[in-house]
């Protein structure tokens, strides 16, 4: 059954508009594959019924010719989307066994185009982390080891489980979130696709809430066509997010193997950052050349204010989330520490339900928004974002779109930065800029470093133009013909 | 201006999360860390800048003020720690 697990989302859509196997037989085969990688700890909940009832919902929709742009395709969902009748925790104790009444947005756009769910993917608790370690269920491990070693590493975060499940081929495709980098950097970690679309494309309803003016919603995939199929079955106008875009969804995947011939893109000169392993700038360097070869005019552009979009990220994200996750309380639903009176009960409640990590962004947060240090912190930040979007609007004035590397480094070994937050929030040096300024990003796999591990190539569109990022994606795609696969050893 | 185990116990108290006395001093010290990290911001001229607080250049929809949902008491307790009779039950706040 190996073989239907490996293909790609669009071929296995091909593969059931021709009636070569049904959504049950491409489901069982995936369900099989979950089973068998329980040492991945990418699934916090299968939901096997659930898949094959679907799958099974799917093969008659088709017998009747009424099969949907995904039909009986079986993915992964993060664990940050609340999906009706189950468990969805966010990665945190406080959560648990919460079982929402209603499905997010996203989630109910797929299930209308027909897709199956396999289950619920684990993720950093509430989004933060970039490493997976922040999850109350363990971290996930990544499939792919250096060569010749057994370390376990890390798939990055926080969609550590969607990335390892689409690299380790235990689904088509899986969904997303991004608030610093929570897409892109799992994606180059795993040599997997992954794209966060413009802020407002996808609905927020019903994604737990972590910084409510960055959050968005991608897919993640194993190639670039995969994910722009995904991502125009997640996006589309939503009434119940007031932030979400009324534009028109383009047919994303139209745009990929378009010519990018004459496109101008940019290389931003202040990504050539202090201690950047030289692997990471010869990449970046080969991704310049493909994109040249293929016709495009490459521009130097600056974007001077790229090294404070980290400390402003950490002041606003925190202040969002001290805020949004003021309504974990233990009264309406989750954890509930009974305590010596009201205060007391919710302050219990808190400490134990929530991890190291979530309680360190909750009091920075808190204090960076208390009295006497708004104005200094807050506002401060704010006005830091206004500098780093205008930086961007000014580079648009001079290129379509821009090249960067993903992260500073390859996947790295649990454990190895979990005891220095600053170093762990380094990780998203690239890709936060990006959320600041609500513009869509991408992370393509391009190579391998000097052990075998994947790394890749973000771009950066411009707003609403997902688009380009798909013709260019799928350019590197080409160019790169990246074909790395994990050694199976779990 | 630095962060110490008063400042800790006094942002924890507002942010609803009991922080034994043994964790304040390492927390002021984790939170320093990353604080001091954050004064660069300092250096960025902001002068007459206009904060960004959304990166969605539009205003915010509107609707008409009617019930678009509820009535639907079962539901909404589904998760409830505890409820009875179509209430949350939540401890005694008046004396």
């Amino acid at each position: 059954m190996s073989e239907l697990t490996g293909l790609t989302l669009k071929a296995a859509l091909d593969g059931l508009a021709d009636k070569r196997f049904s959504s049950e037989e491409i489901t069982t085969a995936h369900l099989s594959a979950i089973e068998a990688a329980s040492a991945l700890n990418a699934f916090v909940v299968n939901t096997p019924d659930k898949a094959i009832e679907m799958a099974k919902a799917s093969d008659a929709r088709r017998a009747k010719g009424e099969a949907g742009p995904l039909d009986g395709a079986p993915l992964g969902i993060k664990d940050l989307f609340c999906t009706e009748g189950v468990e969805s925790t966010a990665g945190s104790m406080i959560l648990r066994g919460f079982k929402p009444a209603y499905e997010s947005t996203v989630t109910s756009n797929l299930w209308r185009d027909g897709a199956v769910m396999l289950g619920k993917l684990n993720m950093d608790e509430f989004a933060m982390g970039s490493s997976n370690e922040t999850s109350a269920w363990g971290p996930v491990v990544n499939p792919w080891r250096a060569r010749g070693g057994n370390a376990d590493l890390t798939p990055g975060g926080s969609s550590g489980g969607s990335a390892a499940a689409v690299a380790a081929e235990l689904c088509l495709g899986a969904t997303a979130t991004d608030t610093g980098g929570s897409i892109r950097q799992p994606a180059a970690f795993t040599g997997t696709v992954g794209i966060k679309p413009t802020y407002g494309r996808c609905s927020r309803w019903g994604i737990v809430a972590f910084a409510s003016s960055l959050d968005q919603a991608g897919p993640m995939a194993r190639t670039v066509e995969d994910t722009a199929i995904l991502l125009r079955s997640m996006s589309g106008h939503d009434p119940k997010d007031s932030t979400s875009i009324n534009a028109e969804v383009p047919d994303f995947a139209s745009f990929c193997g378009k010519s990018v011939k004459g496109l101008r893109v940019g290389i931003p000169k202040e990504y050539r950052v202090d201690g950047m392993p030289p692997e990471i700038d010869a990449l970046w360097e080969q991704g310049i050349a493909w994109l040249k070869e293929a016709g495009c005019e490459i521009v130097e552009v600056s974007l001077p204010h790229t090294k404070y979009a980290l400390p402003a990220y950490y002041i606003v994200a925190p202040a969002e989330a001290s805020s949004n996750l003021a309504r974990y309380d233990g009264m309406r639903y989750g954890l509930r520490v009974e305590g010596a009176n009201l205060a007391d009960t919710y302050e219990k409640t808190r400490a134990e339900g929530f991890g190291a990590e979530v309680k360190r962004r909750i009091l920075i947060g808190t204090y960076v928004l208390s009295a006497g240090y708004y104005d200094a912190y807050y506002l401060k930040a704010l006005k830091v974002r206004r500098r780093i979007a205008d930086d961007f609007d000014q580079a648009w004035e001079k290129v379509d779109a821009q090249l960067t590397p993903t992260a500073p480094s390859a996947a790295f070994a649990l454990g190895e930065k979990s005891d220095d937050p600053v170093a762990m929030y380094l990780n998203d040096i690239f890709t936060v800029t990006v959320n600041l300024a609500g513009l869509p990003g991408m992370s393509v796999p391009a190579g391998v470093d000097a052990n075998g591990l994947p790394l890749g190539l973000q771009l950066i569109g411009r707003n609403l133009d997902e688009g380009t990022l798909f013709s260019l994606g799928s350019a590197i795609e080409k160019a790169a013909d990246f074909r790395a696969k994990p050694q199976k050893w779990w | 201006m630095a962060i110490d185990a008063a400042t800790v116990r006094k942002v924890a108290k507002l942010a609803r999360i009991a922080e034994p006395e043994e964790r304040l001093e390492p927390l002021a010290r984790e939170l320093n860390g990353i604080m001091t990290w954050i004064e660069q911001l300092s250096e960025v001229d902001t002068d007459g800048v206009e904060p960004m607080t959304t990166s969605v250049a539009m205003s915010l929809p509107m609707r008409d003020d009617v019930v678009t949902d509820g009535g639907d008491p079962a539901r909404v307790l589904g998760n409830a720690p505890k409820a009875a009779r179509d209430f949350f039950i939540v401890p005694k706040v008046v004396e």
